[in-house]
């Protein structure tokens, strides 16, 4: 998993409650082998104008212009603002990979459903909760002006807007952990390198032929 | 030193490190890799930039999607039709080909079955440890391995890191004393512990299967037992290692040999239980009271001897059990009190990691030797578990008495099995499968799925419906 610690980014102001796991991305696209290439189909269904296929060339379909993701301002965002509840539906993991795909790192909602919060920690991605007058306060502010990026201080715990104004955010703390230094389970058990390592060297020489190949 | 039982001893030899609640991380020798389950794992690896901790401790191989039939088969993946299995299949060869695993591809003589070709190559060894993502991995166990199936995400952490983060099971002790009748085989005393444990009764315990009956079993036989540990809820089953292990594994490609080979044999004399080893559950059956099973509901623990009739919902006081019975024979379009050898069949499958080894083919082969498929059937088919069972298979000119009896002689592969290919169970056809799951739809949609051995399979093939293979030993 990629370190988390200061990220900053453009800000893609999706101004929506309740957006499901359907909606991030459509079930046709659950059949692949992948983890990765669901960028190009996220939000598919307000994206494009005609449903999409696996397969397909998502380059030459037709856009819903005004869908934010489509606006030329947004081109490369990285940081998600969304209203309450993000990410309720299904608990299928290819919603967090498909945002990750297509290059977001960090999520700003009041709140989002539960599996979705879960699953986005586990692949490098962060969901602020601020508040619904914080959460308000950014969409007009991206509102009333031409190009808006957000600082993301994990270590500090701080959202930092382009006047320096600074708006705290909770993360529990092994969590956190996990992230700053890029952690997840295979993480983690890495962190025992030395130790795999160890039994490795003692079990060659005990049992030599479980290592041939 | 206080007396292990073999999965103790097999749990102790793999700790790489222990934490205080008890969660280890355990050490990982041999890590099987079909299409299905890894390319979302081998996808999590590029994306974090990782690369695999021992790649020589995998071994990859094709089997859920092939085609089994000749003309889908020999040119790659030329032949597979459904385009999104076919997909399935190239990654893999493109991931091996990457992260440079070993792979039997396609049109290799040695694919086959991923639980099949483990042992076969010798792959598969005593006091491994052996995952792979998939229920069945529990077959490694007959080697006296500890061995079972994990999810994508574990797929990938074995993959980074050789480990599993694991807590122990408790210890379950399955005694089949004395011995089997003609007939009876080691899918009929599997099918039996199931029926007597229940398909929950192995959750959270490590079996090992003991007693003279597994004793008296070939390693086939054994690894058909220990597949079907799943199917009674144990992630793993297993059994102690004697000479028959060892004589099977000696000379496969993979076994070790010279010096390394004796050292290894002796090492292998420790993987048994301790005589005073203590069990958490101990169960005893009596070899002798297995007859030949055949399951009538959709889960494996509705299963009877082929004496038996279809059971009734209303003799069951149990409410939920009662119903249970009710919605199977529904599924199943069975009626209670209808005896077991009257129930015809349209489709008979011999194949799957249960049962598609040679001794399975020559077992079924024996029954339809001279003899022809009955009119009823619709289709029987023998799915050999590797290319090299397939061949030795014809050496021994199996596959002719199959062919000359009107069965289709298949390429490898889980085929029937799990239908994830072109060969399936139409809606309410009927089914003699040597598979091990008889779940809703399993073999198709709407189809009827009953478990068996390859004898009795064979049987069923020929009379048009189910029979007891003892009477036919006495005809003969
Ligand atoms: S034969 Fe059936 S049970 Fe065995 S691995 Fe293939 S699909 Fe799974």
């Amino acid at each position: 998993m990629e370190k988390f610690t200061v990220h900053k980014g453009i800000v893609v102001p999706l101004d929506r409650a309740n957006v499901d796991t359907d909606a991030i991305i459509p079930k046709q696209y659950l059949k692949s082998v992948k983890k990765s290439g669901f960028g190009p189909t996220l939000f598919d269904d307000w994206r494009y104008k005609v449903a999409g296929e696996p397969g397909m060339d998502h380059s030459k379909r037709e856009l819903h212009k005004d869908f934010v993701l489509n606006q030329a301002r947004y081109q490369g965002g990285s940081i998600l603002l969304a209203r309450e509840n993000f990410g309720c539906g299904s608990s299928r993991e290819h919603a967090v990979w498909a945002l990750t795909d297509y290059g977001f790192r960090t999520i700003i909602a009041p709140s989002y459903a539960d599996i979705f919060f879960n699953n986005s920690f586990k692949n490098g991605l962060l969901p602020i909760v601020l508040s619904e007058q914080i959460v308000d306060k950014i969409f007009s502010e991206i509102a009333s002006s031409d190009a808006y990026e957000l600082t993301i201080d994990l270590e500090k715990q701080e959202v930092i807007t382009p006047t320096g104004e600074t708006f705290a955010f909770e993360v529990d703390a092994f969590r956190k952990h996990c992230m700053l230094n890029g952690l997840d389970d295979i993480g983690l058990t890495l962190q025992h390198a030395d130790d795999i390592r160890a039994y490795e060297e003692k079990r060659k020489q005990e049992a030599p032929w479980l290592f041939a190949s | 030193m206080a007396a292990k039982t073999l999965y103790d001893k097999l749990w102790d030899a793999h700790v790489v490190r222990e934490e205080e609640d008890g969660t280890a991380l355990l050490y990982i020798d041999r890590h099987l890799v079909h299409e299905v389950t890894s390319p979302q794992a081998f996808e999590g690896l590029r994306l974090a930039g990782r690369s695999l901790w021992r790649a020589n401790s995998i071994l990859a191989v094709p089997d859920h999607n092939v085609p089994t039939t000749k003309q889908h088969r020999g040119n790659g993946t030329a032949g597979i039709d459904d385009p999104v299995a076919k997909v399935q299949v190239e990654t893999l060869n493109k991931n091996c080909e990457d992260f440079n695993v070993k792979e039997f591809l396609m049109d290799d003589i040695r694919q086959g079955i991923v639980h099949v070709i483990g042992p076969e190559q010798g792959a598969t060894l005593p006091g491994m440890t052996v995952v792979c993502g998939d229920s069945h991995t529990s077959t490694h166990g007959a080697f006296g391995a500890l061995a079972h199936g994990i999810g994508t995400s574990e797929v990938e952490h074995v993959m980074a890191t050789q480990c599993l983060i694991q807590s122990k099971m408790k210890n379950m002790l399955i005694s089949v004393d004395g011995k089997v009748q003609a007939g009876v085989t080691a899918k009929d005393i599997v099918l039996a512990i199931i029926g007597e444990i229940g398909t929950a009764g192995g959750t959270g315990y490590a079996i090992e299967f003991a007693g003279e009956a597994i004793r008296d079993l070939s390693i086939e036989g054994r690894m058909t037992v220990c597949n079907m540990a799943i199917e009674a809820g144990a992630r793993a089953g297993m059994i102690a290692v004697d000479q028959t292990t060892i004589d099977y594994i000696k000379g496969r490609p993979f076994a070790p040999t010279g010096e390394t080979w004796d050292k290894a044999v002796e090492a292998w004399q420790d993987l048994v239980s301790d005589d005073d080893a203590e069990f958490d559950l101990v169960v005893r059956l009596d070899a002798a009271k297995i007859e030949p099973q055949v399951t009538w509901g959709t889960s494996p623990e509705m299963v009877l001897p082929i004496s038996a009739t279809v059971p009734n919902p209303a003799d069951e006081t149990d409410a939920v059990k009662s119903n249970g019975i009710q919605a199977a024979l529904e599924y199943m379009g069975l009626k209670a009190g209808e005896a077991i050898d009257n129930i015809n069949v349209d489709k008979v499958f011999i194949g799957s990691c249960t049962n598609s080894r040679i001794e399975d083919i020559r077992e079924a082969a024996k029954i339809a030797q001279g003899n022809k498929v009955a009119k009823n059937i619709k289709l029987a088919m023998v799915v050999p578990g590797s290319g090299l069972v397939k061949h030795q298979a014809e050496e021994e000119g199996l596959d002719k008495i199959f062919i000359d009896a009107g069965f289709e002689w298949r390429e490898p592969g889980c085929s029937m099995c799990l239908a994830m290919n072109a060969d399936r169970l139409e809606p309410g056809e009927r089914c003699a499968s040597t598979s091990n799951r008889n779940f809703e739809g399993r073999q198709g949609q709407g189809g009827r799925t009953h478990l068996v051995s390859p004898a009795m399979a064979a049987a069923a093939a020929i009379h048009g419906h189910f029979i007891d293979i003892r009477t036919l030993a006495k005809e003969a």
